[in-house]
């Protein structure tokens, strides 16, 4: 049985094939910081990390995977960026919350100082209905005061 | 003591004459201004947890067993179940229960609109319940659909009697006005789409069965789910600790959740009903359309004479007829006005309250028309609006509680001041433009409302109510509250709310109603334990209680002497202290209303049509301001809400089928990052003195209400186009930008 690596622990992967990850990390692997808003890649809840890279775990068959490894929010629970969205109010009902802040881990990972243009650019994935993006883009601008 | 009395009550803008049990609130106002906790800035309570993914949504609840449900819905704006059979499916692998309209009361062989629910399954899986749900046969007698408003409100299809509204003599005063504007504005509908969709887990526990769903009001579930099931309202247990957003749309139970109740009681075991997004978008409500058919009449010095509106909601198949209606009425001193509002019933869903329904729209059609006014007048648009200010409610003579809008007007002149500027950025493809519109809206809460406070004997302190939290940051404002009245750091406090077993009622979270609600009882619960803790401390050292008063964690006398609250408390043990609490009667012959006005800069690109919006300054007058941080966000989150509305949301139906063509988060346009301005938020915050023990007033409409008119006036600042229609999207603004060449063309013929 192949196995799942996720936050730097091995899993054992036993899901049917055509499962999603998010729906392996969330039902079989109660890892529910993932969140799934829309099911179908088009919000951003569902973001997690392949490798650092940011994607739509909704929209990833679990046995694409491979060997990458999986870095979900309680992964970056310790991540400077989950202070900075408290700091700065950065989320209102929270839902879209884990997602946001996996993928500007990826983003700050990738640019440690983004312009507010490529925080913008780097976020336009992941809606936010409550509508707290200027705190986001604060939040991610000022991640490591 | 608590007094039976006849009240009004306001939600979301109806109002309704009732008994209630109101308790006095003998606790006076505090100051004006920031005090040790209240009215500074907090992080939330709870941030970290639901920045780090530990807090549980009804989306998280897994129950051992838990099955999960799929619906049989209508392809059909409007059909009659001709037959259904469910024996197929219920034979199906993993299939554990079933039901439809011919078993149960909550579903209708009628259905009046694409996504109308008419059967339900149950099984292990979500794919197994969808494959049952394929394989229910059902015959659909589809009808023609009616879709139009107009046509609806001619053939006498309303939800409710149109509703008529007159003062003075509007055909008179328009006969007699310098300038009359005569326009039609419309407003689409728009989509909710909160991002946990509506969803609910109902487990049986014996008699009692316990409903975990993502609701803005615990106790409306629990009393509406037991009114529908035959149960009383206590067999109900009604949980939700954390929720997903709702902005209007999770008020009530909803057909999932008794169809969850239900499923769960036929199959012995937990079950989740869970919309999927596609399904959110048939049926979990929306702000409906609206056609708006307004004049307005002045004189040349700007006195408006007189105000006129036909309004239709295109309500939908079932719903309420939202007060489109409401800022014409309300807004201005006018003597004479006449409004008729029709509800039209159509083969679309239902609406649901939206943030501020009819006032959203409403306050789009007033404020545009008057800037067209404004316009054919020469006269400042801030200057019309000052100079038909209302002194007291235009209702009924009745006084303000209190009312602000002056000042706001006062601090939006140095952002007002900049329209030369704001407009000298215009070159030949881009233009700028400033407009501005004021905002009205309800927002002063009501009894009854509990809340229980209890201090142990480390001095740590807990609030306990069965209220929610959906994501304004009420459970932190209650904490500061608390903690403010027992003179305690906010880190000492705690919240316990969303569990209709495990605390008192607590009012919805809507129509801008949690903090002027809860707030006061909070306090008063908080009140009544630091009573209890002064009653104590007098015993202890031999002084009189009216001596003594708690603050910064001591007990302080006025002789000098003060005392660590821990060194009382600590001799408590396992005593506790119990302060009970309830909201206060709002005050009676006054009408309580909050105020507010918003500019913005916009750039117009006339050969594409794109509108970018460049700042929008919000200034609200919503009485005494507890956490500036939340109530910084409630504003921003309005105002990008808004832009939605204003510039790219629509949910389209096709016009010959009424199907919704934007059943997913691709096809239907939220704002994103990119989309959002620069947002300038000021509160008067001064404390209403007639308000409860807080003075303070709600928050979560206000700042949507008036940004769409300020946006479009802003557009008409730069290119002198009227643009009448939402959204304002390309072709909505090529459209008005050709309007506005023709209208010139016909103004200047010889050129």
């Amino acid at each position: 049985m192949p196995d799942l690596r996720v936050n730097g622990h091995d899993y054992p992967l036993d899901a049917e094939v055509g499962r999603s990850l998010a729906d392996v990390l969330r039902d079989d692997l109660g890892l529910t910081g993932t969140k799934v808003a829309c099911g179908e890649g088009h919000c951003g809840a569902c973001t997690v990390q392949l490798d650092g890279v940011a994607v739509l775990s909704c929209i990833t068959l679990v046995h694409t995977v491979g060997a990458r490894e999986v870095t979900t929010i309680e992964g970056l629970r310790d991540h400077p960026l989950v202070h900075a969205f408290v700091r700065t109010d950065a989320l209102q009902c929270g839902f879209c919350t884990p997602g946001q802040i996996v993928s500007a881990a990826a983003l700050v990972e990738a640019v440690p100082e983004p312009t507010r243009e490529e925080i913008r650019h780097g976020m336009a994935g992941n809606l936010c209905r409550c509508g707290a993006y200027p705190n986001i883009e604060e939040a991610i601008a000022t991640w490591r005061d | 003591m608590a007094r039976l009395i006849r009240t009004e009550k306001e939600v979301e803008g109806r109002y309704e004459e009732v008994w209630t049990v109101v308790e006095e609130d003998a606790l006076g106002q505090w100051p004006a201004g920031p005090l040790e906790v209240v009215g500074r800035p907090a992080q939330r309570q709870d941030g970290l947890q639901r920045a780090r993914g530990e807090a549980r949504y009804t989306a998280d609840v897994q129950l051992p067993g838990m099955l999960h449900t799929a619906v049989l819905r209508s392809p059909y704006a409007g059909a009659r179940v001709g037959s259904l059979d469910l024996a197929l499916a219920l034979g199906l692998p993993g299939v554990h229960a079933g039901l439809s309209f011919q078993d149960v009361d909550f579903l209708e062989a009628e259905v009046g609109f694409p996504g109308a629910a008419v059967a339900a399954i149950a099984a292990d899986t979500i794919e197994q319940a969808q494959a049952a749900v394929e394989a229910i046969v059902v015959e659909w007698e589809p009808g023609t659909p009616l879709l139009d408003p107009d046509e609806a409100v001619a053939r006498g299809e309303l939800v409710s009697d149109a509703k008529r509204y007159e003062r003075g003599n509007l055909e008179q005063a328009l006969a007699g006005a310098d300038a009359v504007v005569e326009a039609e504005y419309r407003t689409q509908s728009v989509l909710h789409s909160s991002m946990e969709t509506h969803q609910a887990v109902c487990a049986w526990e014996g008699e009692t069965l316990v409903v975990h769903i993502s609701t803005q009001y615990i106790w409306g579930v629990r009393d509406e789910v037991a009114e529908k099931l035959g149960l009383r309202p206590d067999d109900v247990r009604v949980v939700c600790e954390f929720m997903g957003g709702g902005f209007g749309s999770k008020n009530g139970a909803g057909d999932y959740t008794l169809i969850a109740a239900e499923l769960a009681r036929r199959a012995g075991r937990p079950v989740r009903c869970a919309l999927s997004r596609r399904e959110e978008n048939l049926d979990a409500g929306n702000r409906n359309g609206t056609i708006q058919r307004l004049r307005v009449g002045a004189r040349s010095d700007g006195t408006i004479v007189g105000l006129g509106g036909e309004f239709v909601n295109a309500v939908g198949w079932d719903g309420w007829v939202a007060s489109t209606d409401g800022p014409m009425q309300m807004l201005y001193a006018v003597d004479n006005v006449s409004t008729t509002l029709h509800g039209a019933k159509l083969n679309s869903a239902p609406m649901a309250a939206f943030r501020a329904p009819g006032f959203v729209e409403g306050t789009f059609g007033l404020e545009c028309v008057l800037d067209e006014l404004a316009a054919r007048l020469g006269i400042d648009p801030l200057e019309l609006r000052r100079a038909n200010h209302a002194d007291m409610d235009v209702l009924d003579g009745r006084p303000f509680s209190s009312k602000s809008l002056m000042e706001c007007y006062r601090r939006a002149e140095p952002h007002w001041e900049r329209r030369d500027e704001v407009r000298a950025r215009s070159d030949e493809t881009w233009k700028h433009g400033i407009g501005l519109a004021s905002q009205i809206w309800y927002g002063g809460g009501g009894p009854p409302s509990y809340a229980w406070v209890r201090v142990g004997s480390d001095a740590s302190v807990t609030v306990v109510t069965a209220m929610q939290d959906i994501g304004t940051g009420s459970r932190t404002a209650m904490a500061q509250i608390a903690a403010e009245e027992l003179g305690i750091p906010l880190a000492q406090v705690r919240v316990e709310l969303g569990d209709s077993a495990r605390g008192p009622f607590a009012s919805i979270s809507a129509g801008s109603s949690t903090i002027p609600s809860m707030g006061p009882a909070v306090r008063s619960a908080a009140g009544d334990a630091a009573k209890q803790i002064i009653e104590l401390a007098a015993q202890r050292w031999q002084k009189e209680e009216r001596t003594l008063s708690l603050k910064a964690g001591q007990i302080v006398c006025s002789d000098g002497g003060s005392w660590p609250l821990e060194s009382l408390l600590g001799l408590l043990e396992d005593a506790q202290i119990l302060g009970t609490g309830a909201r206060g009667p709002n005050p009676a012959g006054m009408r309580v209303l909050t105020f507010g006005v918003q500019i913005a800069e916009v750039a117009v690109d006339v050969e594409t049509g794109e509108v970018r919006v460049g700042k929008i300054v919000a200034i609200h007058d919503v009485g005494r301001i507890i956490n500036p941080l939340n109530a910084r966000s409630q504003v921003e989150g309005g105002i990008v809400q808004a832009i939605g509305h204003t510039l790219s949301e629509h949910r389209l139906l096709d016009p010959q089928t009424g199907m919704v063509l934007t059943q997913t988060l691709d096809a239907y346009k939220l704002p994103t990052i990119a989309d959002v301005p620069e947002i300038v938020c000021e509160f008067v915050d001064e404390p209403d003195s007639h308000l409860t023990n807080l003075g303070s007033k709600g928050l979560g409409e206000p700042p949507i209400i008036p940004t769409s008119a300020a946006i479009a006036n802003a557009i008409r600042d730069a290119t002198g186009a009227d643009v009448r229609s939402l959204p304002i999207d390309r072709a909505e603004m090529l459209r008005a930008l050709d309007a506005a060449k023709r209208k010139e063309r016909v103004a200047a013929p010889a050129a």
